[in-house]
């Protein structure tokens, strides 16, 4: 009878309110009183040094993004496994064929040592 | 849903009434059962522990310390939420929010029974996989609004490790949906109809069992569970990328990792131990009184109980042990299934004709029972500990 995305979009509000709530009875209940020691950043007992506004190693951005290329084809592969049966043999050998390429990348990734941590 | 308009519209209320609360009545039942679920599974944990590590675990507060998580919970709610001077205010806020709205959001799919479910998507399994990933910025948001170096080095290295372990995940998934032919979280339910035998765990006999093994290790990363807790590695990292919450604010980060968990175990049980499908059909209804939701609970309690269980048995990975085992071992195998399994879905539709139905789940219940016997002996073994070093 309702859309089937209003669940979605009702429990979402929900959600928010949900822990807007909390957060906010929270901080109504454990009274903020701050002083300069307690609020500064945590680093072992010892005044900060810096900011954690630094750059880090660039194997991050190696996993991000061979990440995003496999994600993509892997939301490619959701719709041909749905119609999968109907295709038959053709798009399975189609899908083979993007697969091929897929493990190519995968293996050509592998052995330049993007996945050596 | 549907359901709930039903049992409304017996009351004899105007319609546009009936809608509103068919729509929040729900909601608000799934929120409670999110919101308070964590009590138990905390207070679970810490007697699984305390078990497993021969201690008594939480004893003083209620029968058997069954309140105190609950006093825990009321602690967190009374104490102070401290914003670091440098952080950012805004973001710092919003990032625990966020991952709780993440980990619930996903639970609106579940089917916990034929007609319990909070909304039957088409699109059921593609909607679980995209709002669990909303976490993951929540994450980011948190470690990177903190700014705190431990807190930031938490957060990217928490998100490398979810984002590695999703990409399994979600090959297994696509899997699963090949063999059913649908998305729906529904379908994929009906598809197992006929009892334990018709499981999709079971069918290709050893092939299925293999892509339960990998989507249940990359589940288990993604809710950064041990053996893959490397964000939240005390020894290396304080407390990752929660080192600088406190607070409710911090129980909202311990919520979500809860739910999380409940929510992938229940998907898990969805998509290979038929959901909400008894083990076999006399035991789907008592007294016209359906038992999907017991039986949809029952698995997911039992794979959560499964987590638990690791996280004292198996020590924690390295980072690049860690990134290894998603790229090199569990992303292989899941790619080299999704053409395997393929395959013989179009050769054999209904999985090997008898294998399927007569050797996997034997061995699986025996190695089952094996477990039981033995977790009830270990009971017998500590209880008997107890009374000695009472004497």
């Amino acid at each position: 009878m309702l859309p089937s995305y209003v669940p979605v979009l009702i429990l979402a509000l929900v959600a928010i309110g949900f822990s807007a709530f909390t957060l906010g009875l929270s901080q109504l209940l454990g009274k903020p009183r701050p002083n300069p020691a307690k609020n500064s950043v945590y680093e072992c007992g010892v005044p900060p040094i810096g900011t954690a506004r630094e750059r880090f190693p660039i194997k991050f951005y190696m996993i991000c993004m061979i990440f995003i290329l496999l994600d993509v084809d892997a939301a490619f592969l959701y719709p041909w496994a749905l119609v999968f049966r109907d295709l038959g043999v053709f798009g399975f050998l189609e899908m083979g064929a993007f697969m091929l390429l897929l493990g190519g990348g995968f293996t050509y990734a592998w052995k330049v040592g993007a996945f050596d941590w | 849903m549907d359901l709930t308009a039903q049992l409304i519209g017996g009351l004899g209320l105007p319609p546009f009434l009936v809608a509103a609360l068919a729509g929040i009545l729900p909601a608000v039942l799934l929120i409670t059962f999110m919101a308070l679920g964590p009590i138990v599974y905390v207070y679970a944990e810490t007697k699984i522990a305390g078990f497993m590590q021969d201690r008594i675990g939480p004893k003083r507060v209620g029968p058997h310390g069954m309140l105190q998580t609950v006093a825990d919970a009321v602690k967190l709610l009374f104490k102070e939420a401290i914003f670091p001077a440098s952080a950012d205010k805004f973001l710092f806020t919003l990032a625990p929010c966020l991952v709780v709205v993440g980990a619930f959001l996903s639970f609106v799919v579940i089917p916990f029974g034929s007609r319990v479910q909070g909304a039957d998507l088409n699109i059921g399994v593609f909607y679980v996989v995209a709002v669990s990933s909303l976490s993951t910025v929540g994450l980011i948001m948190a470690g990177w609004a903190s700014n705190n170096k431990y807190a930031l080095f938490g957060a990217m290295r928490s998100a490398a490790q979810i984002v590695s372990y999703e990409i399994p995940a979600v090959m297994s998934l696509v899997v699963v949906v090949m063999m059913v032919g649908s998305l729906s979280l529904k379908d994929i339910v009906e598809a197992q109809q006929g009892g334990l035998p018709y499981w999709i765990v079971w069918r290709y006999f050893p092939l299925n069992v293999i892509l339960f093994l990998v989507f249940f290790t990359a589940t288990l990363a993604e809710c950064n569970r041990a053996p893959f807790d490397i964000p939240e590695a005390e020894s290396e990292l304080v407390a990752g990328f929660h080192t600088e919450y406190s607070g409710f604010f911090f129980a909202m980060f311990f919520m979500a990792e809860y739910t999380e968990m409940v929510v992938l175990s229940a998907v898990a049980s969805v998509l290979f131990f038929g959901g909400p499908l008894a083990p076999h059909m006399a035991l789907q209804t008592i007294g016209g009184v359906g038992l999907g939701p017991f039986w949809l609970i029952a698995k997911a309690w039992t794979l959560v109980f499964v987590m638990m269980w690791l996280r004292w048995t198996l020590p924690r990975l390295r980072v690049d042990q860690l990134m290894h085992v998603a790229w090199k071992v569990l992303l292989p195998i899941s790619l080299a299934l999704v053409v395997v399994i393929g395959g013989l879905t179009l050769v054999l539709p209904r999985g090997f004709p008898v294998v399927d139905r007569i050797v996997g789940w034997p061995i699986v219940l025996g190695i089952f029972a094996m477990l039981v016997v033995g977790v009830l002996r270990a009971v017998q073994w500590s209880r008997r500990r107890i009374q000695e070093m009472a004497a």
